[in-house]
């Protein structure tokens, strides 16, 4: 049976209000709707049809609210605390000499609602899996205390006709605090999400920067076999910097994670490292987990035919997919609060 | 003399200019005529449609905004210096005023205003890096 496992990397848009707060590997929007996005981490993994999608979100102090929003390939079937090393343990597979230290980024009245499909509170942050077009998304994240940039409009609709399915993440950082969370602490989330054909948002992580800032963030793809990607790796600031079968120690302890135990016996580990400019970073990651043909349209390389109606009931036997997606591209950044204009 | 045939061919090739300037004429840019007293102005993708206006100076000129995007935006139209301080401004929301007004996402608004004189005045929306991302457009009262 073939398994693939793919890393993708999120993005984490968002935001609310005043401080400096943080959301996972994301990038912050400050007072001045400037964004800063340091470097993301996203681990997908796919296999017999179904992805695992976990991305972390990370405590860096402050107060107020931050939020996020991430394109997902599909509907999730299960939103739930992820484990606690997954990430951590693959940045040290593919860059052992730095495995100490590294800091883990977790990440008109005419339109209809956006419709919420699932929700989910995990520690302090609040999940709603939201489906709808650019439209629909974009009010419920304005009616919802988002602030989007200027560029989130088109974005939103280039992936929901690829995919009309959207996770909005509202971080508490006060919540946070009340818990006990320390400056640094991530919360990881695992997305269990049945899927034909995964792909890895990365244009979203270029939202609302200007054109010469760059976008950095890694990506871990985990699939039954050497997959094939598509825009190839080494173009436009991207490259392929680890991809060898996964060693049998790492896939143990992957395995030994919390909700990991889909973790295959044997797959491929692939890392790709995005280091371009926000003008670059025009594409999205394909991925045939089977090293064929991925798709033109998942990349975002060419419109799809006809936009998206993903099947919101859960395929029956599907594929384990497992996605660990910490991203951070901040996008927005909320209202009402500190909210500033002419 | 011209034969018969020559004539013909004549004939047709002057028909065949006049077919193909038509289309050419038609499409040519007005340059005369009346300037719109109602003028509509659609925001899509965070840009202006359209972003050159023209209107005729000393009477009022209904602007109606149409906010086809999600996001909020906001149409503020002056001078530099009207601009300028917009651009440190520190209102929420604007509403008062004809020429500062607020579009709330999906929302329509509609504003008048007269310039009492010829000459050009921007528009603009001064939301954090809308601006920069091309949100600008420019008015000439004539």
């Amino acid at each position: 049976m073939k398994r693939l496992l793919l890393a993708v990397p999120a993005l984490l848009v968002a935001m609310i209000a005043t401080s400096s707060a943080a959301l996972g590997c994301a990038g912050l929007i400050g007072p001045n709707g400037a964004v800063n996005l340091i470097r993301t981490t996203t681990f997908a993994g796919y296999h017999d049809g179904v992805e695992h999608y976990v991305t972390s979100f990370q405590f860096s102090g402050g107060s107020g609210q931050f939020g996020s929003l991430v394109p997902l390939p599909g509907v999730p079937t299960k939103v739930e605390r992820g484990g606690d090393w997954t990430l951590q343990r693959l940045v040290r597979e593919t860059e052992p000499q730095k495995a100490v230290g590294f800091q883990l980024n977790a990440p008109r009245a005419a339109f209809s609602d956006a419709q919420v499909l699932l929700t989910a509170k995990i520690d302090a942050l609040d999940i709603t899996i939201l489906k709808g077009g650019g439209p629909e998304v974009g009010r419920w994240a304005s009616e919802h205390g988002f602030r989007l940039p200027p560029d989130a409009p088109e974005a939103l609709d280039h992936y929901a006709e690829r995919s009309p399915i959207f996770m909005a993440a509202i971080f508490d950082a006060d919540a946070a605090k009340a818990r006990g969370q320390r400056v640094g602490d991530g919360t990881p989330v695992h997305l269990t999400i049945p899927l034909d054909a995964p792909w890895v948002p990365l244009r979203i992580l270029a939202l609302g920067k200007q054109a010469d800032a760059r976008v950095n963030a890694d990506v871990y793809l985990l699939t039954d076999k050497r997959p094939a990607l598509l825009p190839a790796p080494r173009a436009n600031g991207m490259e392929i910097t680890h991809s060898a079968a996964a060693t049998a120690s790492l896939l143990g302890d992957l395995r030994s994670d919390k909700g990991m135990d889909w973790v295959p016996p044997d797959a491929w580990l692939t890392k790709v490292r995005i280091d371009a400019s926000a003008s670059q970073l025009r594409y999205d990651l394909a991925v045939d987990a089977f090293g064929r043909s991925p798709s033109r349209v998942a990349a975002g390389l060419e419109p799809p035919a006809t936009p998206a109606a993903p099947d919101t009931t859960l395929p029956s036997a599907l594929l384990l997919t497992a996605i660990t997606l910490a991203s951070g591209g901040a996008l927005l950044f909320a209202t009402r609060t500190a909210r500033r204009v002419a | 003399m011209a034969s018969p045939l020559r004539l013909g061919a004549l004939a047709l090739l002057a028909a065949g200019v006049l077919v193909a300037l038509g289309p050419r004429a038609a499409s040519a840019p007005r340059t005369e005529g009346p300037l719109a007293r109602d003028v509509t102005i659609v925001i899509h993708y965070s840009r202006f449609t359209p972003s050159v206006v023209e209107v005729p100076a000393g009477m009022p000129i209904t602007f109606t905004l149409r906010n086809d995007d999600p996001i909020e935006h906001e149409w503020l139209i002056g001078d530099d210096a009207f601009h300028a301080r917009h651009r440190a401004g520190t209102e929420a929301v604007h509403g008062d005023r004809p020429d500062e007004v607020s579009l709330p996402p999906f929302a329509t608004r509609t504003t008048t205003l007269t310039f009492a004189h010829a000459g050009a005045v921007t528009f603009v929306c001064h939301f954090p890096g809308h601006e920069a991302y091309g949100m600008v457009g420019i008015l000439t009262a004539k």
